[in-house]
């Protein structure tokens, strides 16, 4: 069992509406000096097995076909690793 | 002629698309997301809403059911296709159209009686407005803004391939302005306002948005 994090992000050209917003936000709470917010999103792919090269180029297509939408976002996808797998049981 | 009206979980605007069908003269006919075939439809409206809850982007989840996979095959081969808000939406991930769809540059829901100019007349969903013919059609959007790069955009202009555009004032931050952009071929086209609820003096801002369903009508009729 592996955890692959797919992060995907509007591409820096396209205009990001609610990271705009989030970033109105932050002088009306009092924080200052923050010059750009930009929003994505975060998926954890949980993979049966061994993670081997081919299950890694599965999750990059499965990425590039639904997760993102290539036309306005980028992704990057990396695994995540357990500091002590043996306290991760949780 | 038979006009399928896609519904998928989430779809708003169905019930009003079959209407207009029916108020243009044609048979309208119910397509469920989850059906394998198009039953024999001349063309299919893919109408507004908020299809799958808008989950992950709007549109992606609706590319892959089953009947998309129809309606892209039969696309592919000319069937007229219009894609109104969400299904415009849905055209653009299903990679009919190009481009992208985002959020209101305003951050706002708008929903208001929209001034268009109908810039391209020789689609099978615009042929019955005169060329450039001003009209005033509902839009209703959160995720309304028109965006694709620069190249592709340019390539739009320059084919005639921009259906509509936006009068007096950008209400979403479309680039150019964009309202609906049909494909190559000109059968598949996709528009952010809602021409089946400008059907009818009683309700609405007026009549201006029955041609989209008489054109297709008349198109397929003259085929």
């Amino acid at each position: 069992m592996a955890r692959v994090v797919v992060d995907v992000m509007l591409k820096p050209e396209i205009l990001d509406p609610q990271g705009k917003a989030v970033q109105g936000a932050l002088p009306r709470l009092g924080f200052a000096g923050i010059s750009d917010v930009r929003q994505g999103k975060r998926f954890e792919l949980e993979v049966d097995g061994e993670l081997t090269d081919e299950r890694l180029a599965e999750v990059h297509e499965i990425a590039e076909k639904l997760l993102s939408n290539p036309v306005i976002e980028d992704f990057s996808v990396y695994v995540e690793e357990f500091a002590d797998d043996e306290d991760d049981e949780q | 002629m038979r006009i399928g009206v896609v519904t998928f979980p989430g779809s708003l605007d169905d019930v009003d698309a079959r209407r207009a069908v029916t108020f243009a003269g044609g048979e309208p006919v119910a397509l469920w997301h989850a059906d394998h075939d198009l039953r024999e439809v001349d063309a299919v409206v893919l109408p507004g809403g908020f299809s799958y809850g808008d989950y992950l982007r709007c549109g992606a989840i609706s590319r892959f059911s089953p009947v998309m996979t129809e309606v892209v095959a039969a696309a592919r081969q000319g069937l007229p296709v219009l894609g109104i808000c969400n299904g415009f939406q849905i055209l653009c991930e299903s990679h009919l159209l190009p481009g992208a769809l985002i959020r209101n540059d305003h951050r706002r829901f708008v929903c208001r009686d929209q001034r268009l100019r109908i810039e391209n007349n020789r689609t099978p969903w615009t042929s019955d407005y005169a060329e450039n013919a001003e009209v005033s059609i509902v839009l209703k959007n959160g995720e309304g803004g028109y965006v694709a790069d620069e190249r592709t955009l340019d390539a739009l202009e320059g084919e005639g391939r921009v259906v509509a555009r936006y009068l007096d004032g950008n209400p979403n931050g479309s680039l150019r302005d964009i309202a609906g952009i049909s494909n190559e071929r000109g059968n598949v086209v996709g528009l952010m306002p809602h021409p089946e609820h400008a059907i009818e003096d009683l309700c609405g801002p007026g009549t201006d948005g029955l041609g989209f369903f008489t054109s297709v009508l008349r198109s397929l009729v003259d085929a």
